[in-house]
């Protein structure tokens, strides 16, 4: 099937504004577990105002949270699709564009060293589009992430050597989510690269910030250890916003890749409470949004 | 400002200024001044997303208020002393907190830091009436923004003028509980 570039553009626009209005159900449970597990009374009040929050944000129609972040676009390719790719990346930038434009959007995007702002949240590079196949579907799955910074500006990478062990992973996901105290706005997904090259490894726990909850990484023995992380980050009490409390992480999440013989890099990045994504598949019969 | 204790809740109206990075390093870096008298106000760190539009009485500056938020306060940390000794400001508000330099300057000036739950602007958004007036609009949306505010919060006192924080009291609550963390998860000698 053939995709044309203007209905890629209509669902770029669409998934921008659907991500920044209403939280997956898997957040929205992840909120409500935490709620009820929470002990300390300033953090079931903040809890309870991030709760509140969504239900404002969806009877108002408004964003949940003011900042637009960096728009990312992880596209799918699946089965039986022919693209023109570069026709593809344009429609997804002019979609984008678009949104900000028209609904509008702050545009929170910057050239890196003029600080100049397009007011079209573009730029060099941005947004970020992700590539990728798939033989598990038909059609064009489009995932959009509106990434916030707080939680962006808290990332970290780590080029620990074979001799540290699994030990320094895990001491440094510890120390990271230590460091960033309140600033993420947690509760959090802390999302954990473990092993590839440098670059490999950052992009991994970008992944894994960003993966619904309750998934689980492909692999068994990372599997197991985002869970042993997930329980540990919430044993040290930095709470909703940093206030203290229980709910420090709804979860911690691991992305693997093999690595090097000498090497044992470990990478962090972090997704706030307002851990927003939107989706769309688009096939030769329409567009189905979801999360 | 001086009777605000940690703990304590605010609930604004009335005038509130927001700022941000941008809009900081104009005024304390670039010599920038603002037509506003920010004197015994409050300051919110933010940059929202507005519509521009006809002025009228319900929107006098051309904008339409659409989500207005908060942002991280730590990266603002050196601007806390010139925006109160300079400027005036006794109030800032913010999320996840500011650091020493701004606790002494609430000591020195009498001021405080109010955290507001950050991304949970769709709800902060219902508190504001309008936008009174920017300055600095070459900036946009890191503007210098006069909000008017009713019911804005309630808002937790997180930073007082009698040294008082309560970010540095669970910093060092969850540094000294880094040690259980790194036992379950058997980490063999803690670094």
């Amino acid at each position: 099937m053939r995709i044309a570039p203007d209905r890629i553009e209509a669902a770029a626009k669409e998934l921008y504004l659907r991500a920044l209005k209403e939280l997956p159900p898997d957040i929205k449970r992840g909120f409500a577990v935490l709620a009820a597990n929470e002990t300390g009374a300033t953090a079931r009040a903040v809890l309870g105002t991030m709760i509140e929050n969504i239900a404002v944000a969806e009877r108002t129609d408004n964003l949940l949270c003011q900042d637009t972040g960096i728009p990312i676009y992880n596209v799918t390719i699946g089965r039986g699709v022919e693209v023109d790719g570069p026709a593809l990346k344009a429609a997804i930038r002019s979609g984008c564009e678009r949104a900000t434009r028209e609904y509008p959007l702050r545009s929170s995007i910057v050239h890196p060293l003029t600080r100049t702002n397009q007011h079209t949240s573009c730029g060099i590079g941005v947004p970020v589009i992700g590539l990728d196949f798939s033989d598990a579907f038909d059609g064009l799955r489009i995932e959009m992430i509106p990434k916030g910074s707080g939680s962006e500006n808290n990332s970290w990478l780590k080029m620990a050597i074979p001799a540290d062990g699994v030990d320094a992973i895990k001491t440094f996901v510890v120390d990271c989510v230590l460091a960033a105290g309140g600033r993420t706005c947690p509760p959090t997904i802390v999302g954990v690269g473990v092993g590839g090259t440098a670059d490999l490894c950052v992009h991994l726990a970008k992944i894994a910030a960003t993966r619904p909850l309750l998934s689980r990484c492909a692999d068994a023995d990372g599997a197991a250890l985002e869970a042993e992380l997930s329980g540990a980050v919430n044993l040290l009490g930095v709470g909703p916003q940093g206030l203290g409390g229980d709910a420090t992480a709804f979860a911690v999440h691991v992305e693997l890749a093999a690595t090097h013989i000498t090497m044992n890099p470990v990478a962090v990045n972090m997704q706030c409470h307002s851990a927003r994504r939107a989706s769309a598949v688009l096939t030769a019969d329409g567009v189905l949004f979801g999360f | 400002m001086r009777a605000l204790t940690v703990n304590d809740t605010v609930t604004l109206r009335g005038t509130l200024y927001g700022i941000r990075d941008a809009t900081q390093i104009a005024m304390f870096d670039g010599g920038r001044s603002t037509r506003f008298d920010l004197r015994g106000h409050a300051v919110i760190h933010t940059a929202p997303n507005v519509r521009q539009v006809e002025p009228s009485p319900a929107h006098p500056a051309g904008y339409a208020p659409v989500c207005v938020g908060t942002t991280t306060s730590m990266r603002m940390e050196r601007f806390t002393r010139p925006l109160l000794a300079q400027c005036g400001v006794r109030l800032v508000i913010g999320k996840g907190g500011l650091g020493e330099a701004s606790l002494a300057a609430f000591r020195e000036f009498g001021g405080a830091y109010l955290a507001i739950i950050g991304g949970t602007a769709a709800l902060e958004t219902t508190w504001i009436e309008a936008i009174e007036a920017v300055d600095l609009d070459d900036l946009n949306p890191e503007s210098l923004w006069r909000f008017r505010v009713r019911g804005f919060g309630p808002l937790r006192v997180a930073m007082d003028s009698r040294g008082g924080s309560l970010y540095d009291v669970v910093n060092a609550d969850a540094r000294a509980r880094r040690a259980a963390a790194l036992v379950a998860l058997g980490v063999r000698t803690p670094p």
